[in-house]
């Protein structure tokens, strides 16, 4: 709604990790070509509610504002998304902000999203090289395997294809998509490979891809468009043959 | 022998390379950051990383690395170590590709190489569009690897605040601030090594994340860490103007053939793509000849503000002008530059690759910063070391584009072990210091703390911040007028008395980004001054540093480098000569061969 003068926002508040959820609304004077963040500094600057009440700033988490640090995910009317990329004049009004509901809060709109990093130290999520000391050039590297590759390496661990996935629950300790795409891409690199095994081990280990049930949300709510349903199918084709040569071999 | 143990603050390129290098020396790291470091603002680098691995059979030398980065900052930088750097590249090329960095690569399976500004051989290695994201995730990826075996402890979501500094004038740790719990605390080490990142905050809006306040380094200064070259802020020439954040494009849109231009009628009001060549205004190739659009940052920084300041000839008297890849080959464009044509898409809603981006030169980078040592990243405090964007050490009074990674690492790199040896050197280590020493410390940012949510203040930090941003980019960017400069200082003084009278619209003590946030705009505040005055005292023009009224370089009296330091609680500046000894000054002219 470009021409309305009022942005109106609704944020789902919380005070502390245990605190209750509430809403607040705010009414933000429209200007061209906001954000979900400019919305969020406004009320940082003139922090009263709609129907004037004094509160306080809203937390959220936010770094580089271009998509690319994956700090600020949260939920903009319902959808997993990145604020700095949320258009206003794209959203309907009300926006509602809501924190990631698959992540501890810590306030407000940000969350805790360490499980991630976790996972990755996990899965060993790192090419293992001998030290950086000078040992000349890496392996070669056809442009086809480069080409498939980068896209994989852009993931920004936003954490929306966890929050969009229903295997990732309270019940089950599901690492999610991204992860098990950079486990895809760790055993494509030349030296990678030679370590695959270990984290294909770690990926049938609780959590890992055989939670994954094919149910694709991830693959739609990645902003980086990261052909994640083809990293899973991958990883799970991998993991599979992994299990049947342990087996034969017992 | 005992165990030393090193801080980095700052997980950033710099501040993970140093890491890597700590540990692997065996030494245990704690690692500090505001964000979980694989969100530092290193992933916003987008255009490559240089090194002189001439794989294009172009002729191209270390030496000629060296000559452009020094050339392309005015012979400000102290010339050996920006030698030893240029040496390195090649090898930290090789290392971040055994590493896992998908660089982009030739049919042969090598890596490949494109142009940037300030040379004329394609020296740049590249992943895409998004090269800092990729080496960042590389050395991130490292770093978790000696985490998981215990000789990285990373301390994420706390802010630095001081250094704890002995009554013989030696570091012994820091003091930092946990970002959720608000808690006060410090840690004793026997070096610290600081890659705490830009500046851009002071200026309000610039290419730079949230976190690049410079508050770190204007903490230190305050302690006696002494600051150079502050006047030298590098405007890049195109971004994409927003409310919230001027959004790089980076040089590589060039440096793949994309070309800078504006109607030459500005009223002119077809769309872009249908003004016919004869009807447009190249004004890089036509005043540069030789570099075109590949000059240095510096130069079309001001060619762009000419054309719409002085030539009247802004996009429809916007100030805006065309950033053109729309004849580049959609295949190449999808190859090579995704990451920043999709950036540009997603915030304006317009394809680049059908209609020209409208673009305007923004706050991008400070080549000034910690004063550091011509031979391994000291400060002049014991005990300190700084690394990457915020030391002073390596591009002089303007960098050049894709050298910013390469310092990064390199000076990271050097710093890590360079503490380890002062760290092992040391007579007595943290572990002897009296807990008086952290405690007074401790209690001093505690007070800090206190007096922000005292509730008797007026004044919005936001409203400080945006007024400061204002004045900054209105009068310490690219055109530098000494009157105007006085204003400026003025004016901040003005916001340093206000921001003492501030009135927190958050008083509790869980995850409170406003007290934090104020904290941070106090050290801006000093910051910003010293980049102000900086620029003031400077009457001549190097670099990005000019100043209409004094248009010339101006050797005699200014080839040295700024040092401030405080001294009872003012900003003092001082000057030191330039190490030249590598290659002598000449002229800096992109319009005829160098």
């Amino acid at each position: 709604m470009p021409d309305t003068k009022e942005v109106l926002v609704r944020v789902k508040r919380q005070v502390s990790p245990k605190g209750t959820p509430y809403w607040e609304e705010f009414a933000l004077p429209w200007r061209p070509a906001m954000n979900v963040i400019i919305c969020l500094r406004d009320i940082a600057e003139t922090p009263v509610t709609r129907d004037g009440t004094k509160t306080t700033p809203i937390s959220y988490d936010s770094n580089c504002l271009e998509e690319v640090c994956g700090s600020c995910a949260m939920l903009i009317n319902g959808q997993a998304r990145m604020a700095c990329s949320a258009l206003v004049d794209k959203l309907e009004q009300p926006i509602r902000l809501e924190p990631f509901s698959k992540f501890p809060v810590v306030r407000d709109l940000a969350v805790d999203r360490q499980f991630m990093f976790d996972s990755l130290k996990r899965v060993k999520g790192w090419i293992p090289i001998d030290g950086t000391y000078d040992l000349g050039e890496g392996p070669r590297m056809a442009p086809e395997t480069q080409e498939k590759a980068y896209p994989l390496s852009r993931c920004i661990s936003c954490g929306s294809c966890l929050e969009v996935c229903p295997q990732v629950n309270d019940n089950n300790q599901f690492m999610g998509a991204a992860i098990i795409s950079q486990v895809r891409l760790f055993n494509m690199h030349p030296t990678g490979a030679m370590h695959a095994k270990e984290r294909i081990a770690a990926l049938m280990e609780p959590g890992g891809i055989q939670e994954c049930a094919n149910v694709q949300n991830c693959v739609k709510a990645c902003p980086k468009d990261i052909p994640l349903t083809e990293s899973l199918a991958e990883m799970n084709r991998q993991a599979w043959k992994q299990a049947l040569v342990g087996w034969l071999i017992g | 022998m005992r165990q030393p143990k090193i801080i980095v603050v700052g997980g950033g390129l710099a501040g993970l390379m140093a890491t890597i290098r700590v540990a692997e020396a065996g030494v245990p790291v704690d690692l500090f950051s505001i964000v979980p470091v694989k969100r530092s603002h290193s992933v916003c680098a987008q255009g490559g990383i240089n090194a002189a691995k001439n794989q294009k059979g172009e002729g191209d030398t270390i030496w000629k690395h060296f000559d452009d980065t020094i050339y392309g900052g005015d012979f400000l930088a102290n010339q050996p170590l920006v030698k030893r750097m240029c040496e390195a590249a090649p090898g930290i090329i090789d290392l971040l590709d055994r590493m896992g960095v998908m660089f982009n690569r030739t049919s042969e399976g090598l890596l490949d190489y494109r142009r940037f500004g300030g040379t004329l051989y394609h020296r740049t290695a590249f992943a895409g569009a998004t090269t800092g994201q990729q080496l960042l995730y590389a050395l991130d990826e490292q770093v978790r690897r000696h985490e998981a075996e215990d000789r990285v402890k990373k301390y994420e979501g706390q802010t630095f605040l001081s250094a704890v500094i002995d009554e013989g004038g030696v570091c012994r740790g820091i003091c930092a601030m946990d970002l959720r719990s608000m808690e006060v605390k410090t840690y004793s080490a026997d070096a610290v090594i600081f890659c705490t990142g830009g500046i851009g905050a002071i200026f309000g809006r610039s290419t730079n994340s949230v976190v690049c306040t410079g508050s770190a380094q204007s903490a230190l200064l305050q302690q006696g860490v002494d600051y150079a070259n502050g006047e030298f802020i590098q405007v890049h020439p195109t971004a994409i103007p927003g409310e919230d954040k001027l959004r790089l494009m980076s040089e590589s849109a060039r440096g793949e053939g994309g070309r800078v231009w504006v109607p030459k009628n500005p009223s002119d009001a077809r769309p872009a793509r249908s003004i016919p060549e004869g009807e447009r205004f190249y004004f890089l190739e036509e005043w540069y000849p030789k570099y075109g659009n590949l000059v240095p940052r510096d130069i079309a920084t001001r060619a762009i503000h000419r054309i719409v300041y002085q030539e009247k000839l802004g996009i429809r008297g916007q100030a805006a002008v065309y950033l053109d890849v729309t004849h580049i080959p959609k295949e190449v464009l999808d190859r090579k530059l995704e990451g920043i044509l999709e950036i540009y898409e997603k915030f304006l809603g317009v394809d680049p690759r059908e209609e020209p981006m409208k673009v305007f030169p923004a706050m991008h980078y400070t080549m000034g910063g910690i004063w550091v040592n011509a031979e391994d990243q000291a400060t002049n405090v014991p005990g300190i070391y700084a690394a990457g964007e915020c030391e002073y050490q390596y591009h002089g009074a303007n960098r050049l584009g894709a050298n910013s990674l390469v310092s990064c690492i390199f000076g990271g790199g050097l710093a890590g072990p360079a503490a380890v040896k002062y760290a092992r050197n040391l007579a007595s280590g943290c572990e002897a210091v009296g807990s008086n020493v952290y405690e007074s410390e401790r209690k001093r940012q505690e007070e800090k703390n206190l007096a922000l949510i005292s509730p008797d203040g007026t004044e919005n930090p936001m409203t400080i911040w945006r007024e400061l941003g204002e004045v900054m980019t209105e009068h310490v960017t690219v055109t530098r007028i000494n009157k105007d400069l006085q204003v400026a200082d003025a004016k901040i003084r003005e916001l340093q008395e206000r921001n003492g009278r501030i009135n927190l619209s958050d008083r509790t003590r869980w995850s409170n980004q406003t007290l934090n946030f104020a904290r941070e705009l106090d050290n801006m505040l000093v910051l910003a001054r010293v980049v102000t005055l900086g620029a003031l005292q400077r009457n001549e023009s190097r670099g990005a540093h000019y100043k209409p009224d004094f248009p010339e370089r101006d050797d005699a009296n200014w080839l040295k480098t700024t040092r401030a330091k405080w001294l009872n609680g003012e900003i003092q500046l001082s000057y030191e000569p330039v190490d030249i000894s590598l290659i002598p000054p000449r002229a800096r002219r992109y319009d005829a061969t160098k």
